[in-house]
């Protein structure tokens, strides 16, 4: 069951000479802080959207509380780097074991729910992992804590990449076909013996972990970690970006995660009018395309079209 | 030999008891349907039998082994697919996907490329359209589409829950000389239906269901003759 996109090394080439090229502008000081800090911010919103879009766009989980995984993997790292002197790598990969640790806490029982229950549910969660960690003075409750920065272009973009690669190989394995089967039709999908219980709970672990090493990585370029960056409005802000860019479309969750973060970076220009126009860019793209930037397509189906010549079929090879 | 017994369930739905202590049996190779109204208990009997729900009482014996309450997927392992009732074909993936997932707890490679090739032979018209996506095909190739999803799991018993809903008058008949092939080559199957004329017509047994307790059992013959079905489903005077 698994497919292939023939898409996928040149694609994976284009990554790394993109890579290559922005670190050589980074050393050769060609690129700013400035023009680099939104590099590492389009990343990390790629790596929240990408893990985001596996639990709502593949296995159909409406989860609106991403941003508590993030807080668990933020915090966390924080402890290993600066509590324990160990290196970065560690504490991101510390970062994202706790948090998928938390979403199978949370996972297991709330998955039961469907729809909007499971919605308040994960909410309601994400809310008591940020209250925890308001609470606890060890890493210094409201006040915050102080963290050295050590997030640079190299880290946030391979794990960016590590992401990805993940994701896309997970959606077309056998698991990734079954996950998206409990998106269509869970009882459906039931009926075939399909353990939509187990399959429902992995993606959410998955998912969980991505959002703890974004969590990571996000603490990690600033100086400061604090309760209060993991609200419910930044779930919501990871939850626009799957939805702009089109339920189940992986290629849709990147593209939205680099328009959004270019936009909300130059709108930081604007502070008067910034969510005004924020929000009517995402009012103005929802009228015009409410099923999303891509729908439930992916940008190598394009591809597809115009490689494969005359070779016209409706239906998709591909998940990416 | 006796495929399925079924002996005194009783299966709730929270407080509202859908089945009273209901008993069917099914023999190896039989076709046997199961008739009534809306609201019967005709697809909860199924829905028990596949594992979508537990009875409260009673016992399930599939060739020998008790499965009452059993997981789904244990079920569906031991040789039991269930076709839900509305097809439930899994819309954004292609036929051909939607027939993988069928067989999604097979190992063999070789025999899950042969029952596929056996679907399509069955089912020209999914051949055509195994690219499509399933939620573009008509109402009668869904329930192909459902049917062959299901027959990829190689069960030995295949539940059917109304393939005839929705469905035009000629496509109906089409599904059910499908459903007396699958169980020419060797499948048995228990069929749900409000059609009792069409369903009466393939099986070789029936039994009539009225608000969850099994009120006449017979032969298709004997059902088809009795007056209280033919007023009661068939429509006859």
């Amino acid at each position: 069951m698994k497919r292939h996109s023939k898409a996928f090394w040149p694609l994976l080439i284009a990554a790394l000479v993109f890579y290559a090229i922005v670190q050589g502008l980074i050393m050769t000081d060609m690129l700013g802080a400035y023009h680099t800090n939104t590099l590492i911010f389009i990343a990390i919103n790629i790596i929240l959207a990408v893990s985001l879009h596996l639990v709502i766009g593949i296995t159909g989980q409406f989860s609106i509380g991403h941003a508590g995984f993030m807080a668990v993997g933020a915090y966390l790292s924080a402890i290993v780097t600066m509590k324990f002197d160990l290196p970065f790598v560690v504490a991101i990969i510390v970062g994202g074991l706790v948090a998928a640790l938390a979403g199978l806490i949370v996972g297991i029982p709330s998955l039961r729910l469907r729809g909007d229950y499971l919605a308040i549910a994960t909410l309601g969660f994400a809310e008591i992992i940020r209250i925890i960690f308001l609470n606890i003075d060890y890493v210094g409750g409201a006040a915050g804590m102080q963290v050295s920065k050590m997030t640079d272009w190299t880290y946030t973009f391979f794990f960016m990449l590590i992401t990805i690669l993940v994701i896309v190989n997970f959606t077309r394995s056998r698991h990734g076909i079954a996950a998206l089967s409990i998106r269509e039709d869970e009882i459906a999908s039931d009926a075939m013996g399909i353990n939509t219980t187990y399959y429902k709970v992995v993606a959410f672990v998955i998912g969980a972990f991505f959002a703890g090493v974004a969590g990571a990585l996000f603490s990690h370029n600033f100086y400061i970690v604090l309760p209060s960056q993991f609200g419910f409005l930044k779930s919501v802000d990871i939850l626009i970006l799957v939805v702009l860019g089109g339920l189940g479309s992986l290629s849709g969750a990147i593209i939205s995660a680099i328009f959004l973060t270019l936009v909300s970076t130059f709108l930081q220009d604007y502070p008067e009018t910034r969510m005004i126009i924020y929000s009517l860019v995402l009012i103005i793209v929802m009228l015009y395309r409410p099923q999303g930037l891509m729908g439930t397509k992916e940008i190598t189906d394009y591809f597809r079209g115009w490689t494969s010549k005359g070779g016209k079929d409706n239906g998709k090879d591909t998940i990416t | 030999m006796t495929m399925l017994a079924v002996k005194d369930i009783d299966v709730y739905y929270g407080n509202i008891q859908a089945l009273k202590g209901v008993t069917v049996t099914v023999e190896e190779g039989e076709i046997v349907t199961l008739i009534g109204a809306n609201g019967a208990g005709k697809s909860t009997l199924l829905k028990t039998l596949s594992g979508l729900l537990k009875p409260k009482s009673g016992s399930i014996e599939f060739l020998g082994n008790s499965i009452a309450g059993k997981p789904a997927q244990g079920i569906v392992k031991s040789g039991i697919s269930h076709v839900p009732e509305g097809r439930r074909v899994f819309a954004n993936l292609t036929v051909e996907e939607n027939l993988e997932l069928g067989a999604f707890l097979r190992k063999d490679k070789k025999g899950i490329e042969a029952d596929m090739k056996k679907v399509y032979d069955t089912f020209p018209r999914l051949l055509e359209r195994r690219k499509q996506m399933s939620g573009t095909l008509s109402g009668g190739e869904q329930q192909m589409l459902a049917m062959g999803r299901a027959i990829m799991a190689k069960p030995k018993l295949l539940l059917l829950d109304e393939p005839s809903m929705g469905l035009a008058p000629l496509m109906v008949k089409t599904i059910f000389e499908v459903v007396k092939d699958i169980n020419e080559q060797g499948t048995t199957i228990l069929l749900v239906e409000q059609n009792a004329n069409m369903a009466l017509s393939v099986a070789s047994r029936g039994y009539v269901i009225e608000t969850g307790k099994v009120v006449l059992s017979g032969s298709a013959d004997e059902l088809q003759s009795s007056e209280e079905v033919r007023k009661a489903y068939l429509g006859g005077h």
